[in-house]
């Protein structure tokens, strides 16, 4: 494991290089922190003109191949868009359809699943929740109870799944149940007779929740996706790209932080100097850089290789680890060094701080991913 | 001329004359020789201009020159062996020597015959360079030295020293300073081995008195020191920053050794295990990331941050290894032995490390001033006010 000399190419090319641009662009122009906040203070958190709008830049579909109506790139390019939506606080449930869904349905799905499904989701059309935990413990593939039963030629799903998110908004869930033959995935339309949505105030307002139960809500055959009771390896994939796609979102929360704290640092004047010239706030700005320039580096090592399951098993925890920790950090830094205005509704600094709390915990947080490296490095 | 034209001919003579150096490359003859040719065929430092060891060629083609040397199997040990010679004295003759004292020291510094030191640090002056206080007064064709230096690597071996002195004490003090390549087997240099917590003595001190050193022997104008100093120190950071490290290799290796040989399996200490690997990886995957910005030619802030990085996750790690070996830790194999290692040692018991790290956010900038300078320099922060900056010298309060 250790000698695995992998080599990853950093240097993003031209069309990458204007994806980023137009991307940064577009969230600066469509989705200022105005817009965040004002989804943020709604229920849903989500506004369908926007995800449409992402979809027609072709956010969406940079890594559905071409045959299902994507453009046919690869985790890279999605990567950059990521980590731009993270930088802009971007409400949506993009990370569960775009980055999770469309991935597990690619790998696993029937032909006419990915008929179905991923042509939509190119487009915008489609959305899709993941639910698959059923408790605040809820971080791997084995934590999942729920049951499903063959009935009538298809299914029966009873039960309750927590912190679904979008679970309340989005149009599919895509469900984790025991059969009599194990862990299983169904895609289940929302509104399907017996699903109820609760959605739940979160701690990121720009992050929306859902629980939704299940009562003998009765799916058809087609609903299976995979085989039956083969789904623990699904699940865990879909776990480490979602791992992957958080890092990403965290480093362009950090690299937002960063920025901000600088611009306090040169602007703010106190004892008659700009209070960035303190070695007190200059040495917490140099190890911020630190932190956000280690986190890039691992997000970035794991949006390339995404295809290497045994490389992606030690990169997408590394990545979340060190994701987490340095956007939990450089967040709560920068309302230290804006001070009392950090403290305020009004600033946009806590938008970040829970965005960053809140996403360090999803999936598991910086502890149960070091559990999963460890595990991967045969420590 | 084209760029690529320029390119391709740059090209073509740098392969024109590796293939003279390699064709008559002999396994069985003295690396010295080689290296000598190498320098005569303008392949020592490709970028120096033809005569003095270079091609007038773009610094690129110096990697692909050491490749096709370490293909061959021919000696690139001269690099290490006059680390501070060739890696940062070579730099300061380029950029600020005149063409004779390019033709004294170049040759035999590249060849090894002669071997150099760099005398920055004084007891007085650390992180504050530039308020150093070792001496030099004029005397007809000639300099008189007086003063101490400190934390000298291989002084005891060197035939050279790059040393900054005090000039003029009526100017403020990055104004009033010289630097002068000294002999150190002149009369009135003394060096002592400064032996450090490990009882290894890497570093020296060196006293000199009356040193008597010939103006031909200064670099660049009197008071220029400051600028020649800073050309010393870039190439230093260049030098370090860069390294590419294993993956769960260095210090990170021990670590992984000692878990498996003390068979611990406690979930805490695991998790400080795998947090460690995972730092020491993102600096690793930083590393790379950065020489690959380099190359692009696109560099940004992710090259300036590996010293300090890397300074205080060599502590953690080396400390974390000693705790991981309970009792074993408390023990020094072979005790301290005050005593001049032949060359760098690298590696050493657990124990050893553990002491040697303490000095990694001390040496070559200590992290103090490395985050001053990322603060400023790369992010832009302001300067902290300098109450020193335009008093004369020796006005200024130093203990």
């Amino acid at each position: 494991m250790a000698d695995r000399a992998l080599h990853v190419d950093f240097a993003l090319n031209e069309a990458q290089e204007m994806l980023r641009q137009t991307t940064r662009k577009f969230l600066a122009d469509r989705v200022p922190v105005e817009v965040v906040r004002r989804l943020a203070e709604t229920v849903e958190g989500f506004d369908a003109k926007l995800w449409q709008a992402g979809a027609e830049l072709g956010w969406h579909s940079l890594a559905i191949p071409e045959e299902y109506g994507g453009a046919g790139y690869t985790f890279s390019e999605l990567s950059i868009v990521l980590e731009e939506l993270g930088r802009a606080l971007f409400p949506g449930p993009f990370l569960s359809t775009v980055v999770m869904a469309a991935d597990a349905i690619l790998a696993t799905g029937t032909e006419e699943q990915r008929q179905a499904f991923l042509p939509g989701i190119a487009t915008g059309e489609h959305t899709v929740g993941v639910a698959l935990f059923e408790g605040p413990a809820g971080a791997s593939s084995g934590d999942i109870t729920m049951s499903a039963e063959a009935s009538g030629g298809g299914w029966v799903l009873t039960g309750r799944k927590t912190n679904v998110i979008y679970g309340h908004t989005v149009d599919t869930l895509l469900v984790g149940a025991q059969t009599a033959r194990g862990l299983s995935l169904f895609l289940v339309p929302a509104d399907t007779p017996g699903v109820t949505r609760q959605p739940m105030p979160t701690l990121d307002a720009t992050t929306k929740q859902a629980h939704v139960t299940f009562t003998e809500a009765q799916v058809g055959a087609g609903a299976l996706l995979g085989r039956e009771g083969a789904a623990g390896p699904v699940v865990d994939r879909m776990l480490r790209l979602a791992a992957v796609g958080l890092a990403l979102d965290q480093v362009g929360g950090a690299q937002w932080c960063l920025e901000t704290s600088l611009e306090q640092g040169k602007t703010r004047f106190q004892f008659g100097r700009a209070i960035g010239s303190f070695q007190a706030i200059k040495h917490r700005c140099a190890d911020m850089l630190v932190a956000v320039e280690h986190a890039r580096s691992t997000a970035y090592h794991a949006a390339r290789v995404t295809q290497d399951e045994e490389e992606l098993a030690i990169a997408a925890p590394l990545a979340k680890s060190v994701c987490s920790d340095a956007f939990v950090k450089t967040s709560g830094e920068t309302i230290q060094i804006l001070g009392g205005t950090g403290f305020t509704w009004e600033n946009n600094a806590h938008l970040y701080f829970k965005r960053a709390k809140s996403s360090a915990l999803m999936f598991g947080d910086a502890r149960h991913q070091r559990r999963l490296l460890a595990d991967a490095l045969g420590l | 001329m084209t760029d690529t034209i320029k390119a391709e001919r740059a090209e073509a003579l740098v392969a024109e004359r590796l293939e003279q150096l390699l064709d008559s490359y002999d396994p069985d003859g003295e690396p010295r020789e080689f290296w000598a040719r190498q320098y005569d065929l303008g392949l020592a430092w490709v970028q120096f201009p033809e005569g003095f060891g270079g091609l007038g060629v773009s610094p690129r083609y110096q990697s692909v020159v050491q490749r096709a040397i370490e293909k061959a199997g021919a000696p690139t040990w001269n690099r290490e062996l006059n680390l501070l010679g060739i890696g940062m004295g070579a730099g300061v003759l380029a950029a600020h020597g005149t063409d004779e004292q390019k033709a004294k020291w170049l040759r035999p510094m590249f060849t090894t015959e002669d071997m150099w030191c760099q005398l920055f640090s004084e007891p007085g002056a650390g992180s504050d360079l530039a308020n150093l206080s070792a001496k030099a007064v004029r005397d007809g064709d000639e300099w008189v030295v007086n003063g101490q230096k400190v934390w000298t690597t291989l002084a005891h071996i060197a035939k050279w020293g790059m040393i900054p002195v005090r000039t003029d004490p009526d100017v403020p003090k990055h104004a009033g300073i010289t630097y002068f390549i000294v002999d150190m087997k002149a009369k009135g240099v003394e060096v002592r081995p400064l032996y450090q917590i490990t009882g290894e003595a890497e570093f020296n001190e060196v006293f000199f008195t009356d040193v008597h050193i010939p103006d031909a022997y200064r670099i660049d104008e009197v008071g220029a020191g400051w600028r020649v100093s800073m050309t010393t120190l870039m190439n230093e950071r260049v030098a370090i920053g860069s390294r590419a490290l294993p993956r769960g290799g260095g210090s990170m290796e021990a670590a992984i050794k000692a878990w498996k040989d003390y068979s611990h399996s406690d979930p805490v200490a695991r998790d400080e295990l795998a947090r460690l690997w995972a730092e020491w990886e993102a600096l690793r995957l930083t590393t790379l990331r950065a020489n690959q910005m380099r190359k692009a030619g696109t560099p940004g802030p992710e090259g300036s941050t590996g010293k300090l990085a890397w300074a205080d996750l060599n502590k953690a790690i080396t400390a974390f290894t000693v705790e991981l070996m309970g009792w074993d830790g408390t023990l020094y194999p072979g005790g301290y032995v005050l005593h001049r290692p032949k060359e760098f040692e690298s590696e050493g018991s657990p124990q050893r490390n553990f002491l040697r790290a303490r000095a990694n956010s001390i040496e070559g900038g200590t992290s103090e001033i490395m985050k001053n300078i990322v603060g400023e320099r790369v992010l832009g922060l302001p300067g902290e006010p300098r109450v020193d900056k335009d008093l004369p010298w020796k006005e200024v309060p130093r203990g």
